[in-house]
């Protein structure tokens, strides 16, 4: 496997070319307005280390912001029209009833309520109107709506009616951009509801996006297929990228950890990703962060997107140290570090001005103007740094059991070389471009997450895997290397038949071309 | 008689889901669909036990089904309304009160949902205190009251009206079939009460305790106070345990989401152990082997740093926890009541011992 992955982050565009365990190269450029020179610049560089020529190349795996930074900054977000299926069911609560006011005004052209929609056995609920669904397609039409969302009542049991309605929507407008809510997921008829609504209305910047981003591989004169990282550490093919762009929303620090784990070459273990404000801190299971169990909001949607679960505290390397106090964090002088910290000429005390004091560190340009703190400071403040990283490395710890750590990101000397419960303190390599090391090693998955009744539970485990299985094989998976990395049930109270929610993930590699 | 702001509904839908002991489903969507009654102008009040005339009639409403089903199946105010009127239509007369089967959950904001079409005040009492299973674990079933009759209504016009059964347990049986197949959901309306039964049997003032456990986590939030200790303070609770959850087993037998939670200690509580066992809501808990909490005395899950109640259906591997624990209603307490929802009403061979007994003899 022969990767080039690109992080592009809000300050910098890092490219890293990685071959099975090894990256062969590495560059940060900075991120330009339009996205696509910073990813062409990088790949530039990153292709002039190579002396031009990267290889026979797998794939190019980027990970992006961009889509949650539309939702949150509410630009280039298009018009779309909601069809619910369920009534006379849930009519108090209409589509966008939950969103802040003024991204459903960018967001919501036109809301159609239909009866349909099934029980929670499988059961309809009630008939499918197609003479409604029909009126609304007409009415989608007739009002320029390009893209629209399907949502049925309990499809992620039997997606039935969402398939019937989308023929209907098809046989009215064929070029019209449909996104089916029983393909993002969970139980939970608000909050899948808004992952649809969400994703179809960022269906035409998904377009105009991965076009560039193969515009830019055009230009550097790379030829392999595109990948984008999703929030859970795996990759979706560019085309599946733009039909649910929803899926890339906050790949960035999966990505960093996942990174961590693969130039560790160890799958379970606790990750401190120390950058310049914020410490996040999270705990590697399976090669995967452990994911978050609360509701993600997205813009202020609430939503059921699978997200890592991170502590963020507020200690970076430019984290002011108080000396009145006796405090370190949380505020940073961020970005202003090269300019601000006493390493670098200014005047501010910083977390990395007494890691350097401590020789901990040789970073700055002037190493000298550390002399002039008190022994007593560097002391009680590194004692504070560690305390701070020690007693939230315990509390993200689930395992009894001690477990290696990986420190990473640019201030990862400010983590102590022995802490409670920890067999080992690792600093990596390529640490400072571990995002984009997550990114070039991404996997594929394919995940299931439905209510099974009238089977026993193993029989439901067995046949839940089955699907999952089959959907990362579409997704790209090679067939062979396939391991199942989440498997969770869950009976159901007071339903009778034995019923029960199964959810299960499976990854693998992409297949090899 | 005062009227409840949609600021007090946010409040008491925080405080209801602590009371919940893990069950009674997350009351976001009836929150979600009172708020848009209210920008639409409509306002409900809340009547004190004490402005209650003997013969007044009141209407005890409940959702009555798997809360799995509630986040399909949205809830819908005017449908349970319409429990409330076919119960009219049926004992042919009106009523001068709404008040919730339970406090804990989302059944708390149902009367309120009620009201909003009905303009009846809502009754500042509910019968349980909390959340629990069944029917017969209400302070009127305790009370011995008539469990009859019952109706129930589906948005589709399944309207259903259970007209006479012998006992509490009997209800239970037969609404939960009828339930089962609408869906397993259903809006409800129990046997109708009088003003004096209410002030006699009911569990008087929850709406008022719910609306403040739920303003002390608000206001401790926004002071970057802790949140848990809020509650503890402001309901003179115990904070049995803190730790993060390393297993969790959940069956289904009799109908019941039933299992146990396994926790490892965190901070003072560190290198203990605690087990939690539930019926969909937590029952019993274990620490180190010895058993130190039980129903009826209120056991609760809050996230550590939020102070957010964590439901059974919810609860993973992996959460930081603190278990709460707050004091059980005192009529649960005597014979009468712990024969109800006392630790062998749940299948436990134990004398009801409350942890705030303890905390007075040491």
């Amino acid at each position: 496997m022969r990767r080039i992955g690109v992080d592009v982050g809000g300050t910098n565009t890092d490219a890293v070319l990685v071959d099975t365990d090894r990256v062969l190269a590495a560059v940060k450029r900075p991120t330009s307005e339009d996205v696509t020179s910073g990813i062409v610049s990088a790949l530039n560089a990153l292709l002039d280390e190579l002396g031009g020529d990267p290889g026979g190349l797998d794939g190019v795996v980027i990970g992006t912001t961009h889509f949650t930074n539309a939702v949150v900054q509410r630009r280039d977000l298009e018009h779309i029209g909601a069809l619910r299926i369920g009534l006379p069911s849930g009519a108090a609560l209409p589509p966008f009833a939950d969103w802040p006011q003024d991204l459903a005004a960018h967001v919501s052209g036109r809301v159609v309520m239909v009866e349909g929609g099934h029980e929670y056995d499988g059961r309809p609920f009630m008939p499918l109107n197609e003479s409604d669904v029909r009126q609304a397609a007409k009415r989608f039409q007739d009002e320029g709506i390009a893209s629209v969302a399907i949502v049925a009542v309990f499809s992620p049991l039997t997606s039935e009616c969402e398939e019937r309605a989308a023929e209907i929507l098809r046989e009215v407008s064929p070029d019209i951009k449909l996104t089916l809510s029983h393909n993002l997921g969970r139980v939970g008829l608000l909050e899948r509801e808004n992952a649809a609504l969400l994703n179809a209305s960022l269906r035409r910047l998904a377009e105009s996006t991965t076009l560039a981003f193969t515009e830019a591989l055009d230009t550097s004169g790379i030829k392999a297929p595109l990948y984008l990282t999703q929030n859970d550490g795996t990759v979706m093919r560019a085309d599946q990228a733009e039909a649910f762009p929803v899926y890339s929303f906050s790949s960035g620090p999966t990505n960093s950890m996942r990174g961590a784990a693969h130039l560790s070459g160890l799958s379970d273990a606790m990750v401190v990703d120390v950058g310049g404000t914020t410490t996040d801190i999270g705990h590697l299971k399976a090669g995967f962060p452990r994911e978050a169990n609360t509701v993600v909001e997205i813009g202020g949607v609430r939503t059921l997107f699978r997200m890592p679960d991170l502590l963020s505290i507020g200690l970076g390397g430019g984290s002011l140290v108080d000396t009145e106090h006796h405090t370190v964090g949380p505020v940073s002088v961020g970005y202003g570090l090269t300019s601000k910290a006493l390493v670098f000429g200014g005047g501010q005390l910083t977390a990395t001005d007494v890691g350097v004091a401590a020789g901990l560190s040789r970073i700055g340009t002037s190493p000298a103007s550390t002399d002039s703190i008190d022994e007593p400071v560097i002391s009680w403040a590194m004692n504070r740094i560690h305390e701070m990283i020690e007693k939230n490395v315990d509390r993200m710890k689930v395992d009894a059991a001690p477990l290696p750590l990986l420190a990473v990101g640019g201030g990862a000397f400010l983590v102590p070389d022995s802490i409670p419960g920890i067999s080992e303190v690792i600093r990596l390599e390529h640490g400072s471009v571990a995002n984009a090391v997550g990114a070039a090693i991404a996997q594929v998955s394919g995940e299931v997450d439905q209510v099974f009744s009238g089977l026993g539970r193993e029989e439901a485990l067995e046949r839940a895997s089955s699907i999952a299985r089959n959907r990362a094989i579409a997704a790209g998976a090679d067939s062979e290397n396939l391991r199942v990395v989440d498997v969770e049930d869950l009976p159901l109270a007071y339903l009778p038949g034995d019923a029960r929610r199964v959810r299960v993930k499976v990854v693998g590699e992409t297949v090899s071309s | 008689m005062r009227e409840i702001t949609e600021r007090d509904l946010e409040l008491l839908a925080t405080g209801a889901w602590i009371l919940g002991a893990g069950g009674g489903g997350d009351p976001y969507h009836s929150l979600l669909a009172m708020k848009r009654l209210y920008s639409s102008g409509t306002t409900t009040r809340l009547m004190d036990p004490d402005d209650l005339a003997d013969d007044a009639r009141i209407a005890v409403v409940s959702t009555m089904g798997a809360p799995l089903v509630g986040e399909e199946r949205l809830t819908d105010p005017e449908v349970a309304a319409r429990a409330v009127q076919m119960m009219e239509e049926y004992v042919g007369h009106g009523f001068d009160a709404v008040m919730s089967l339970e406090i804990g959950g989302s059944n708390s904001i149902q009367p309120f949902m009620v009201a909003a079409f009905t303009g009846l005040p809502v009754l500042d009492a509910d019968t349980m205190g909390r959340a629990y299973p069944e029917a017969q674990m209400s302070s009127f079933a305790i009370g011995d009251l008539r469990p009859y009759p019952l109706t129930l209504a589906d948005p589709r016009g399944v309207e259903t009206v259970v007209s006479k059964v012998p006992t509490w347990k009997w209800m239970e049986r037969v609404s939960r079939k009828i339930c089962t197949e609408v869906g397993s959901t259903a809006a409800t309306c129990k046997a109708p009460r009088t003003g004096r039964e209410v002030k006699e049997w009911g569990i008087l003032r929850t709406v008022s305790q719910a609306i403040d456990i739920g303003r002390a986590v608000h206001e401790a939030r926004q002071s970057k106070q802790n949140p848990v200790q809020a509650v503890v303070d402001c309901e003179d609770g115990r904070i049995l345990f803190e730790g993060k959850i390393v297993e969790v087993n959940r069956r289904t037998t009799e109908g019941f989401l039933r299992g146990s939670v396994e926790l490892e200690g965190l901070e003072a509580d560190k290198g203990h152990r605690m087990k939690l066992d539930f019926q969909n809501e937590f029952s019993i808990g274990w620490i180190n082997e010895e058993p130190r909490v039980m129903v009826p005395d209120i056991i609760t899950v809050l996230d550590s740093t939020t102070g957010e109640a964590i439901g059974t259906e919810a609860i993973r591997y992996g959460q930081r926890v603190q278990i709460l624990v707050l004091r059980a209603p005192e009529i649960q307490t005597t014979p009468k009541g712990l024969e109800h929802v006392g630790p062998r009403a749940f299948g436990y061979d134990l004398d009801f011992e409350s942890v705030f007994a303890e905390v007075q003899r040491t």
